[in-house]
């Protein structure tokens, strides 16, 4: 515990405020601006590795040297990262299909086999 | 803006239900001022950050909310049973199923298990408290307001009505507006923050906190569960967290993640939903697996067979149960490849749950067993759950599934996991430490008649739905007079109230319990076969718990140390203890999130930005809070452990 050290915890007030104005930035760049889409989604990536910088560096020690049962934060990183590719994998495995809007261009995933066998689904899209 | 136009008004049921609550409002507010106890309200309890005490709320809550959803129970199986009676509308239908199941899951089963795990893991461990007792105490706190917020909606703006698992576009604002399906949005986030929380707070205790010596694979088997468990939570609740955000940013300020205009996806829902559902049901499952375990080794009187199989099944149970959702929606219509792999990862999940069976079996192998309510409610789990689980892997077939999904054979199986599993762990579990909860047992006499009601309505309430399922009958129908279906739907309406009866009886034990039964006199209340620390403890547990830590390098230490005569109390080694002060900061804190909350359901923006404000105020409170606890001097708990032990 931060017993010892008393007055205002320079790093975690700092961090806190940058997060906030990244979430606004953010928030602002999709609501609000006129950025072209593109310009918007990568702005928003950038600002959300920026994010994820700020909570590691500044609140989640990871800079810390590892511990006992090894580095629990690249450790919880790992499984974190596990989780987020079966999310991100898993949705686009089990839900893209049907979503070549008829015109044939794209469209991939399990489900293409299935409606090639029934065309007349596609018609009305 | 007039009160009547948030009121649910013009309906008897509705009526009785505002008196209701209105009368036992008003009650509680007499008893607790005529007998001058807001004092101590407030300082014993709303303030508390004792781990035991915030157990013994969880749990007082989930018997609440057990009975709230088994109200609504009751109703849709008198609707069933005599449909037309006109008992019900179908509005009324649609709400009771939805704050019946969602009430049941979030408030009832997982709290209820919550509860036992603040009270029971730091003493199996050998631990004073949480690693961040604070925290826990906000954990409660979200929880109950979250809970209080969801049950208001049926007198204040009406519930929500599409379902537990609230499917997109039928639950988006342009097919259910009103503020119903924001209640379930808004309560379920805010109970959600406090589970993510205790999820985060026991894996750190249990990870940092145990006596010396104690390995991972010495822990206590129902620690291990509650370690699996907490995994599970923390990285499947950021997933409903986020899905719920979603879905509340649709519906208040009008964006099209799930709608089915602007490109939205409705099915993205149902995907999400289940990538958090399905591990969800390992959340409840697995601890009830850890209680069993505990009870089962207990009145056997043997070490659990293959308790490192029993570990390993466990985890091996956990990392699968993300990679099985697709198993809710087979009928999607994804495709034969997508559903085959699913199909296969479900069917494996059977193979360590199967592992734990022959375990539990082998355990009771030639063992002397000794027929305790705990111990029944643990025998009679193993073949109804079998049931659970082997229609759960017929289910798991996607093309049978076609013809099983959203039928009752659906509904029986869900029920025989949740109420076999769950619900007998929760029982067997509360009877099992409410010795040390109380300091004294429940009546083993009330205790086998509640069993024996609760144990045959159910498989009379629940077995019959397996065959109306097979006979068409769809889950969430309201209109059911169809000649082939009634006489099952009769019979399974008698099991239902058999249930019903079985908890009044249980709760009157509670009552009798308290008034007659004997104060325990020693710590190991099962007459000596307590195998772990929990039972080391003299009863009542002092707040500190543990007056020396013992060195644990064993599993079931305590049997050992009863062998050889020897406490954990050692008065040489007393040194003063560390304890952390009460705090009102977690109850104010979560009750304005809890008004934000209720500014959000209504769309009343000004309300949600003054409850937020509130709840930003008390962080920072709490940030330059330098309140480290206090100090038990050695005097005091010489004093404490000599009067408990008889020295
Ligand atoms: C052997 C293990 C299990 C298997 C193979 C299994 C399989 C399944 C399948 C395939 C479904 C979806 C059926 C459909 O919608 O048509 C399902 C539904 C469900 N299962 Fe299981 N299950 C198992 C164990 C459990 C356990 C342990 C629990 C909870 C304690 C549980 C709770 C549920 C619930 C709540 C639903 C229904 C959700 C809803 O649609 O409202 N299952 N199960
Ligand atoms: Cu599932």
């Amino acid at each position: 515990m931060a017993s010892s050290k008393k007055g205002i915890p320079k790093n975690h007030v700092i961090g806190f405020i940058l997060s906030l104005v990244m979430t606004v930035a953010a928030a602002w760049a999709a609501i609000r601006s006129d950025l072209p889409v593109t310009w918007v989604i990568i702005g928003i990536m950038v600002l959300a590795l920026l994010q994820a910088g700020v909570q590691l560096f500044m609140f989640m020690h990871v800079i810390e040297a590892g511990s006992g049962g090894g580095h629990v934060p690249w450790n919880m990183m790992f499984h974190g990262f596990a989780l987020a590719a079966i999310l991100v994998a898993g949705s686009l495995f089990t839900m893209s299909f049907g979503f070549d809007h008829g015109d044939h261009g794209g469209g991939s995933g399990g489900g293409d086999e299935q409606f090639e066998e029934q065309p007349e689904e596609h018609a009305g899209h | 803006m007039h009160i009547t136009d948030i009121l649910v008004t013009g309906e008897p049921i509705i009526y009785a239900a505002m008196v209701s609550i209105a009368l036992v409002t008003v009650a509680i507010v007499f008893l607790l001022t005529y007998f001058k106890k807001w004092g101590w309200l407030w300082r014993e309890w709303l303030t508390t950050v004792d781990h035991k005490k915030i157990g013994i709320m969880y749990i007082l809550s989930a018997l609440a909310m057990l009975f709230r959803g088994g109200m609504d129970a009751m109703m849709m199986r008198v609707q069933l049973a005599f449909p037309n009676l006109g008992f019900l509308d179908s509005q009324h239908y649609n709400e009771i199923f939805t704050t019946h199941g969602t009430i049941m899951i979030i408030f009832m089963a997982m709290p209820f298990l919550i509860g036992l795990m603040n009270i029971i893991v730091p003493l199996q461990i050998g631990a004073r408290d949480f690693a961040f007792p604070y925290l826990n105490a906000l954990s409660f706190w979200s929880f109950f307001f979250g809970a209080m917020l969801f049950n208001i909606s049926f007198v204040i703006g009406g519930s929500p009505d599409a379902g537990w698992t609230s499917y997109t576009p039928l639950s988006g604002a342009a097919m259910s507006p009103g503020p119903g399906q924001n209640f379930y949005l808004m309560g379920l986030q805010l109970s959600g923050i406090g589970t993510l929380a205790t999820g985060i707070n026991l894996m750190v205790t249990i990870l940092k906190m145990r006596a010396p010596g104690m390995k991972l694979f010495h822990m206590p088997i129902f620690t291990w569960s509650t370690l699996v468990t907490c995994f599970i939570i923390v990285f499947a609740f950021p997933i409903l967290t986020v899905a719920l955000a979603l879905l509340t940013i649709d519906r208040i300020f009008g964006s099209q993640f799930f709608t089915l205009t602007g490109e939205g996806l409705p099915m993205m829902w149902a995907n999400l939903f289940w990538m958090w559902g399905h591990p969800e049901v390992y959340i409840v499952i697995l601890p009830a697996f850890g209680i069993f375990s505990e009870v089962i080794a207990t009145f056997a009187k043997k070490r659990l067979f293959g308790y490192n199989a029993m570990v390993w099944s466990m985890i091996i149970i956990a990392l699968l149960s993300f990679l099985v959702w697709v198993h809710h929606f087979f009928t999607m219509g994804a495709g034969a490849f997508v559903n085959s792999v699913f199909s296969v990862s479900t069917m494996l999940i059977a193979v360590p749950t199967g592992v734990k069976i022959f375990n539990w079996l082998a355990t009771l192998y030639k063992s002397k067993i000794e027929f305790t309510v705990p111990m029944l409610w643990s025998l009679s789990f193993i073949p109804s759950f079998i049931l659970g689980g082997v229609t759960g892997v017929m289910l798991g077939m996607a093309a049978a599934d076609y013809q099983f999904h959203n039928s009752y054979f659906l509904v029986a199986h869900f029920h025989y996991v949740l109420i076999a599993g769950t619900v007998f762990a929760c029982f067997a579990g509360l009877v099992f430490w409410y010795p040390k909860m109380f300091g004294h047992k429940m009546n083993e006499r009330i205790g086998k008649w509640a069993f024996w009601l609760f144990f045959a309505g159910f498989h009379v309430c629940f077995f019959p739905q397996y065959f109306l399922g097979l006979d068409g009958m769809p889950r969430r129908l309201f209109i059911t007079n169809i000649a082939e279906w009634l006489p099952l739907n009769i019979i399974s309406t008698v099991g239902a109230f058999g249930m019903g009866l079985g908890f009044a009886v249980f709760v009157y034990n509670i009552y009798y319990s308290y008034r007659y039964s004997e104060r325990e006199t020693t710590g190991d209340s099962w007459n000596g076969n307590g195998r772990t620390l929990e039972w080391a403890t003299t009863t009542p547990v002092p707040f500190y718990n543990f007056a020396t830590v013992p060195y644990v390098d064993e599993i079931d230490p305590y049997v050992r140390m009863k062998e050889e005569g020897k406490t954990t109390f050692d008065e040489t080694k007393l040194k003063p203890i560390h304890m952390p002060s009460y705090t009102g900061q977690p109850i104010i804190m979560m009750s304005f999130l809890g008004l934000a909350s209720f500014g959000l359901i209504f769309e009343w923006i000004p309300v949600a930005i003054a409850g937020l404000i509130g709840g930003v105020v008390m962080m920072i409170v709490r940030s330059f809070d330098y309140d480290d606890g206090y100090y038990v001097s050695v005097e005091e708990i010489k004093r404490i452990e000599r009067k408990a032990r008889g020295l």
